[in-house]
Parts: structure tokens; C-alpha cells; sequence
């Protein structure tokens, strides 16, 4: 994380400067350069990088250069639309990423599984923003069915903001997490059936088989329980990845979240928000590892027997 | 409990129902978002124009841009730096306060202290005297004829409301506290927040006590930015925004071609133009060494004859320009028609000219362009370039974000750049004393957007007398002759005025002002 701010801060002195958006254009230069110095922006960037540390340790961002208001009140506002998205998205994937993938690798040669296929290589290799604006102009213009921007209603729980309550922010939900979640939940899909095809090879499946155990056992409890370790892991991973990328769809499709404001900061060189936002993904991408280390434990029995043995 | 339920059931439909026959809820959406609720704290003409739902000047501008009673109901000229204005009387803000002279004073003191932006609006007042609740003087520095004119985005702020939420000065970042009238508001306008979601949505409702005649029909507007052109169009098309700007322009023939839709454009009066270094002995970016080509004024005219505006106005904005000579926009005061005709395109004379200036090899030269900032920006600074090419000029474009593109050229590291200027005071004096006058430490910024740093000693005389002349015929007289000057020494070149372009369900009405500003108290929706 300290490196991460490190680079953004070394990277910041590229993105602009954010005095010429912070005064209008009837501004003189003496006010100009008054707001530079206070701002410490004519101080070298590790200068101004050991300040933003010192009082990130505190707790405290500062304020946002555009908007005036504490830099966390922003991001705590902001936090709960890109996980409600993130997570959604992230369970879409996972479900029908394991669904689809099962279902190809069982049913090899059936044409749904060769339509899925097909529809996978497109997920993959189309950008994200451009599967967002086709959704938009398919459910939105033509169709009429779906919004095309922002969050619909939502409801405070605390500070919390929640769209998953609301008829019209759980419909403002299903565009972004389709957008968001398709990349993820093709890579889950060809993932899970190619691993599902090498394990239905080996040879306890065959054992499990002469045992005459049914189909479904063997399928789901042998086979696929099998295959889950690297789902696990990608998955896993690619939770970072969703969060962080959350700024394409959240830009395409005006979803107010943390992706949203960087892009917006970006464009009048807010460094208090950028910084803040690149150190909490960071931060976002600590913990994953963490919890999907963890969550080997649970799944695969061989790492809980090494480690009692080598009590 | 079962039946309770279902009257409390009953009740909301019933609401629900009668609601929807009356609502008129007016959604609307736009690039970006008013950076804040505080009419003082960013001189820009998002964040003015939605603030000015709620809160009122003195005077006013109506519908063509006309100066009309705001907070005061009268003013005249009483001595040469003296105003008198009298108030509207039984004003009340949102909070039920009374409006009176204090209010005013206090809203002098705040829009000049730290923190405001807006200080240039009331930079020539001296001082305000209040004679009595409902009767002030504003005295000038030295005699100012324009003051009706500059005040008119300076707005009028509750003393006792801003005394009450510690609001005294507008949000400053130095001190490092949000402040209580960025995300509330409590103006006397015919509109009042009634949510603030920065960034996300804004609501506004009417104000049932405003004193004026009520002309809009909404019962509620929903103001939203969506920054993604393709999204905001979406919007619009699939009938969640009522309204939404600006039209892309390559999206207005598709919005027309709709029969529930239509594009309403018209010209800004933001003026689009090229500046050229002036100043250096020797170009940043160029193969001529030890000389500056652009100090001839023959190279400077060859630049401008050599640009064919005419194609980039029908090949580039797509209709949606208006060609111009000057450096101001019909409907600024000092706006001469008589000026407004362009030197011919012509490449044959241009590339006489260079080699009359002794290049008739052309040479070559760096030129600045922002790309985000107006309307297909890069898109025109890539037709100069390849019309300069044809007149062996060789440019070589760097067209970048604003947020890198302005600190560059506002410390003038560059040879060529292009600029957009609307005058705040929406008066000639403003762009001849920022953009056309020598840079200059006194006064204080003077030519502080000159960035090529042209340079004529008449002109600099006629903007300083032009500032403090009272007798309006004298004074367009100068005007003209400052404009006329320049644009014989070719200082800039002027391309056009772009044009507005809003979309719209063909139901919604309002008033298209030519400073881009919609005022929600001239809109009804069917």
C-alpha cells in the first residue's frame, strides 16, 4: 500500500494541475499562486506524499480539492454503490460461471454447450465498455425495459446506502453487473470445464464410477469439488480486479460509485480523492488474498493434514 | 391489523395516484455536476446558472439576456461613482428571514472576502451605505458604468443564515473544513433544495413564497450529471431525462430524426479563437532559430487567411458554428457588427505573404489544443494544422486533457494555442483587458489570458479609459477602435462562436440563454 502511494504521488504531478479548476477564469495570479503554496503543490512529491501518509496514519484525507468536503465523507458515500455493483456482478459470475462451465463440460456436444462457448469467446474478448453500451442501446433505447444511468432509489441503513431494496435500484443493478460480471463469469466458465474435463479424466472418477456411485455424486460431489480450488483463486482475485474495474462500467453507466468519482477527480487533478481511492483498492486487494488463502483451508483437506503433520 | 394495513395501503395509492396527476417533475441531466451549492465559491457558469435557481442578484437577466429587476426593483446613477438601488420590499428567504440592506452588505463582504470566487463581479466596488431596510448605496472606486451589467451573477445570501451554520466565507480548502452552504442553501429564489447527493443527483422544489410571477409549471426537478455522451443520449432517448446537454454533435441528427425528440441550438456566447507567441525572441517549438516568425504581423495574417473557416465550420462543428471576426459574441455589450467580416480565406495570398516575410519554405511550429474542453476542440486544431500544411507550414499538434493543457499554457510554454472566452461581465471590456491587453502586474490581470502576449500601446490606453467612461456612445466608440486595431494586427485569430445544442422531449419548454444558462422558472412541461 505505501508503494502504491508512492507511485500515485510521483504519477500526480502528470495528471495536472488542479489550482486552474479550483478558481474561475476572473482569477488573478496572485490568487493563483496564494492557493499553490497553501495547497503545498510547489513542494517536491515526497514532500507531499510524507504529509498525506502522517495524516492518513490519523485517519484523516483532507478535504477533496473539487468539492470542498472531506475526502472520506466522499468515499464513504460512494463505497456502498461500487460493492453492492462488485458483489452482484461478482455473484453473478461465480454462479453462472460454475453453471455454464459444469453444464459445457458434462454435456460436451450439445448445442447449448457450443452456443455457450461461442457466447463465451465474445465476453472475453469484448470491452467492457462497449457490452455496456450495447446493453444500453438493446434494454434501454430499443427495448425500453431497463435504466440507462445511475442507481434508482435507494434506502439509507445508517450510512450505508442500499439499491438492493428498491424495485427500481434492484432494476438500475442488472445492466452494470451484467456489464461488469461478464468478462469474469466467461473466464469462470471455460476455467471451471476445462478443469472439470481434465479431473472426469482421472482415475477416482473411475473408481467412483465402478463403485456405481450415481451420477450426481460423482459430479458434484467428486468432480467438481475438485475443481475448485483454482476457481477459488481466480475468483478470488478477480474480486480485486472487479472492484478496481468497476470504473469503465461505472462511468458508462453514470453508477455513483468509487470508480465514478476517480474518473471525475482524474479529469480536475483532485489528488486528495485519487490518492485516498488508490490506497483503499489497495487495501481491497490486501484482504482478498488474504480471505482466499484462508478459504483454501476450508476447501481442500490436503493443506489442513500438511499442517497438522507438521505440528 | 390486517384492515389497518390495508387503509394504510389504500391511503398511499390514493397519494401515489393524485400525486401523479399533478406531478411535473422536470429531470434533466448534464456533463458534469455544479461543483457545490454556494453561489460564491466557483466562478463558473455550471455552478452559477443551477445555484441561480435559488438564489437571486439584484438585477437580473431575462430572457434575451436584458437586464431585469432582480432583489432591486429600481437603481439609478445618483454621482459618477454612486449607485442607488432600491430593494424589493417584503422578500423573504427560504428560511422565512426577511431580505433587507443587510443582507446585501453582507453578501458584498462575503463575495469579496476570502474564499469566494467571484470577487471580480464586485472588484470595483468600494463600498455599500445602507440608507435605510430597504434603500443602499453602492459607491465605486472610480466611476464604473458598466456596474448593472457585472453584478448580475452576484447573489444575495442570508446574513443571519450564513451567521447561524458558520458560513461567513465560502468553502476554502486551505482551512480544511466543509462548510455548512456548499451542500445547503437558503437563497430567495423561485427554487429550493430539497436533496443534495454531490456528484449524483440534485433535487430541486418550487418555493411556494417566492415573490414573483410564477411562469414554470414543475412541482419538482431532479437535476443528474452523466459525464458518458453515449449514456446521457441513451437517457434522453429512452425517455428516463426530460432533458439533457450537450447534444453531441454527431447524435443531433439521430435526436431530431425522433418524433418524440428535438434539438434546440443555438450560438454562445463563448467565442472560440488561436493565439500566437508574440513575445519570445525565439519560438519554443520551431526550426526557425534566433528569430520569431510570429512577431510579423504578415506571418500572423498568412496563419489566418490560410484557414479555411468555413469547412471547418460545415466539415467539423457540422452546422453548429457561427463564424466570427471579433473576439466577442453578438448579444456582449461592444459587439460591432460593422467589424464582424472576416479577411478572406486564401491560401495563394497566405503563402505570399510568407515568403514576402522571408519563408517561403514555410517552417515549422508547435501548436497547444485542449480535448476535452470545447466543443470538438482537437478536431479543429487537426483542420489548422493540415490547412497550414498546405501553406508549407509544418504544425505539430499536442492535443491533451484541460487538466494538463491549461497549467502549460497559462505559463505560457507555448507558440499556438487554442482558447475559448466568455465574458463573466458579459461586456467587451473583459476579454480586451484579459485576453488582448499587454500582460501587465498593474492592474492586476491585466492580459492574464493575453498568453501569446500581444501588445499594442493604443489599445492598452483605450481599455483602461474604456473601464471608467460613463457616456455610452464615447465608449462603443472606443471599444470599436480597440477591436479594430486588433484585428488588424491580427493579435488573434478569431474561428467562431460554437453553438448550443440541447435535447429534449418536444413536450418540455424553456429558455435557451445564449450564456448557456436554463433557468427552471421559464420551464413547463406538458
Amino acid at each position: 500500500m505505501l508503494a502504491v502511494g508512492v507511485i500515485a504521488f510521483a504519477l500526480f504531478r502528470y495528471v495536472g494541475d488542479p489550482v486552474v479548476f479550483m478558481l474561475g477564469q476572473d482569477a488573478t495570479p496572485e490568487d493563483r499562486q496564494r492557493m499553490t503554496e497553501a495547497l503545498d503543490l510547489d513542494k517536491p512529491f515526497y514532500l507531499q506524499y510524507a504529509k498525506f501518509v502522517g495524516r492518513a496514519l490519523q485517519g484523516e484525507f483532507g478535504l477533496s480539492l473539487h468539492q470542498l468536503r472531506p475526502v472520506s465523507t466522499i468515499i464513504l458515500e460512494r463505497l456502498p454503490a461500487t460493492l453492492e455493483l462488485s458483489f452482484v456482478a461478482a455473484l453473478l459470475a461465480l454462479l453462472s460461471g460454475l453453471w455454464f462451465g459444469v453444464y459445457t463440460a458434462l454435456r460436451r456436444e450439445s448445442w447449448l454447450a457450443h452456443l455457450i462457448q461461442a457466447a463465451s469467446l465474445i465476453g472475453v474478448s469484448l470491452p467492457t465498455f462497449l457490452i455496456g453500451i450495447l446493453l444500453i442501446l438493446i434494454f434501454s433505447v430499443t427495448l425500453g425495459w431497463l435504466p440507462s444511468f445511475g442507481r434508482g432509489e435507494t434506502v439509507s441503513i445508517g450510512w450505508w446506502s442500499t439499491g438492493l431494496l428498491t424495485a427500481s435500484g434492484l432494476k438500475a443493478l442488472i445492466l452494470p453487473s451484467i456489464t461488469l460480471g461478464l468478462f469474469q463469469m466467461t473466464l469462470i466458465q471455460r476455467l471451471v470445464r476445462s478443469e472439470m474435463l481434465e479431473v472426469l479424466r482421472t482415475d477416482y472418477i473411475k473408481f467412483a464410477r465402478a463403485r456405481g456411485l450415481s451420477d450426481r455424486a460423482i459430479h458434484f460431489g467428486h468432480a467438481l469439488k475438485n475443481t475448485l480450488v483454482p476457481v477459488i483463486t481466480i475468483t478470488g482475485l478477480q474480486l480485486g480486479a472487479i472492484i478496481a474495474f468497476a470504473i469503465i462500467t461505472e462511468t458508462v453507466f453514470q453508477w455513483p460509485g468509487m470508480g465514478l468519482l476517480f474518473i471525475q477527480s482524474v479529469t480536475v487533478a483532485d489528488v486528495p480523492v485519487m490518492a485516498a481511492y488508490l490506497c483503499l483498492i489497495a487495501l481491497f486487494f490486501v484482504v482478498i488474498n488474504l480471505v482466499v488463502d484462508l478459504l483454501y483451508y476450508m476447501v481442500d483437506p490436503r493443506l489442513r493434514i500438511e499442517r497438522a503433520a507438521a505440528h | 391489523m390486517k384492515n389497518r394495513l390495508l387503509a394504510g395501503l389504500a391511503g398511499v395509492v390514493l397519494a401515489v395516484a393524485l400525486a401523479g396527476a399533478q406531478a411535473k417533475t422536470f429531470k434533466y441531466a448534464d456533463q458534469g455536476d455544479a461543483l457545490s451549492m454556494d453561489p460564491m465559491m466557483l466562478n463558473e457558469s455550471l455552478l452559477l446558472n443551477f445555484t441561480g435557481n435559488m438564489y437571486e442578484p439584484l438585477i437580473e437577466r431575462g430572457k434575451k439576456l436584458e437586464l431585469a429587476p432582480g432583489l432591486a426593483t429600481d437603481w439609478k446613477q445618483t454621482a459618477p461613482t454612486v449607485w442607488r438601488f432600491t430593494l424589493r420590499k417584503g422578500v423573504k428567504f427560504h428560511d422565512g428571514t426577511p431580505f433587507t440592506a443587510d443582507d446585501v452588505i453582507f453578501s458584498y463582504e462575503r463575495a469579496k472576502g476570502e474564499g469566494s470566487d467571484i470577487k471580480s463581479y464586485v472588484g470595483a466596488v468600494k463600498e455599500i451605505k445602507k440608507i435605510d431596510d430597504h434603500t443602499i448605496d453602492i459607491v465605486t472606486s472610480t466611476p464604473f458604468p458598466i456596474l448593472p451589467q457585472v453584478i448580475t451573477q452576484w447573489r444575495m445570501m442570508s446574513k443571519a443564515w450564513c451567521e447561524k451554520h458558520n458560513a461567513v466565507n465560502p468553502s476554502d480548502v486551505r482551512k480544511g473544513v466543509e462548510n455548512y452552504a456548499s451542500t445547503h442553501a437558503n437563497g430567495t429564489g423561485p427554487f429550493m433544495l430539497k436533496a443534495r447527493e454531490p456528484g449524483v443527483r440534485t433535487v430541486l422544489v418550487p418555493n411556494p413564497n417566492w415573490w414573483g410571477k410564477k411562469e414554470h409549471n414543475l412541482t419538482e426537478a431532479i437535476f443528474t450529471p452523466i459525464g458518458n455522451n453515449a449514456t446521457r443520449v441513451a437517457a434522453l432517448i429512452s425517455g428516463e431525462i426530460d432533458m439533457m446537454q450537450p447534444v453531441p454533435l454527431q447524435d443531433v441528427a439521430r435526436i431530431n430524426a425522433n418524433p418524440k425528440l428535438k434539438v434546440l441550438q443555438g450560438p454562445e456566447l463563448r467565442t472560440i479563437f488561436l493565439g500566437m507567441d508574440q513575445a519570445r525572441n525565439e519560438l519554443l517549438f520551431s526550426n526557425v532559430k534566433g528569430k520569431n516568425p510570429l512577431k510579423d504581423v504578415r506571418v500572423r495574417r498568412a496563419f489566418y487567411q490560410a484557414i479555411d473557416i468555413v469547412a471547418i465550420q460545415k466539415r467539423i462543428m457540422r452546422g453548429a458554428s457561427t463564424p466570427t471576426a471579433l473576439m466577442v459574441a453578438p448579444g456582449i455589450n461592444g459587439f460591432d457588427k460593422s467589424l464582424n467580416g472576416r479577411y478572406p480565406y486564401d491560401p495563394k495570398a497566405a503563402k505570399k505573404l510568407l515568403a514576402d516575410a522571408g519563408y517561403a519554405q514555410g517552417f515549422e511550429i508547435g501548436m497547444n489544443c485542449p480535448n476535452d474542453r470545447y466543443v470538438n476542440d482537437a478536431e479543429i486544431c487537426q483542420a489548422v494544422a493540415a490547412m497550414l500544411a498546405k501553406v508549407s507550414v509544418k504544425v505539430n499538434l499536442t492535443a491533451e486533457p484541460k487538466a494538463t493543457y491549461f497549467p502549460k499554457i497559462l505559463k505560457r510554454d507555448t507558440s499556438f494555442y487554442l482558447l475559448g472566452w466568455t465574458p463573466g461581465s458579459y461586456d467587451s471590456h473583459n476579454p480586451l483587458f484579459a485576453l488582448m491587453a499587454t500582460p501587465a502586474a498593474e492592474p492586476k490581470g491585466q492580459g492574464q489570458f493575453n498568453l501569446g502576449s500581444y501588445s499594442n500601446k493604443r489599445l492598452d490606453a483605450l481599455t483602461a479609459k474604456i473601464s471608467s467612461e460613463t457616456d455610452p456612445q464615447k465608449r462603443q466608440a472606443m471599444i470599436s477602435e480597440a477591436f479594430k486595431i486588433h484585428k488588424e494586427e491580427f493579435g488573434h485569430i478569431p474561428l467562431h462562436q460554437q453553438a448550443l445544442s440541447w435535447g429534449m422531449k418536444k413536450g418540455v419548454h424553456l429558455v435557451q440563454l445564449a450564456d448557456n444558462f436554463n433557468y427552471l422558472r421559464w420551464v413547463t412541461i406538458e
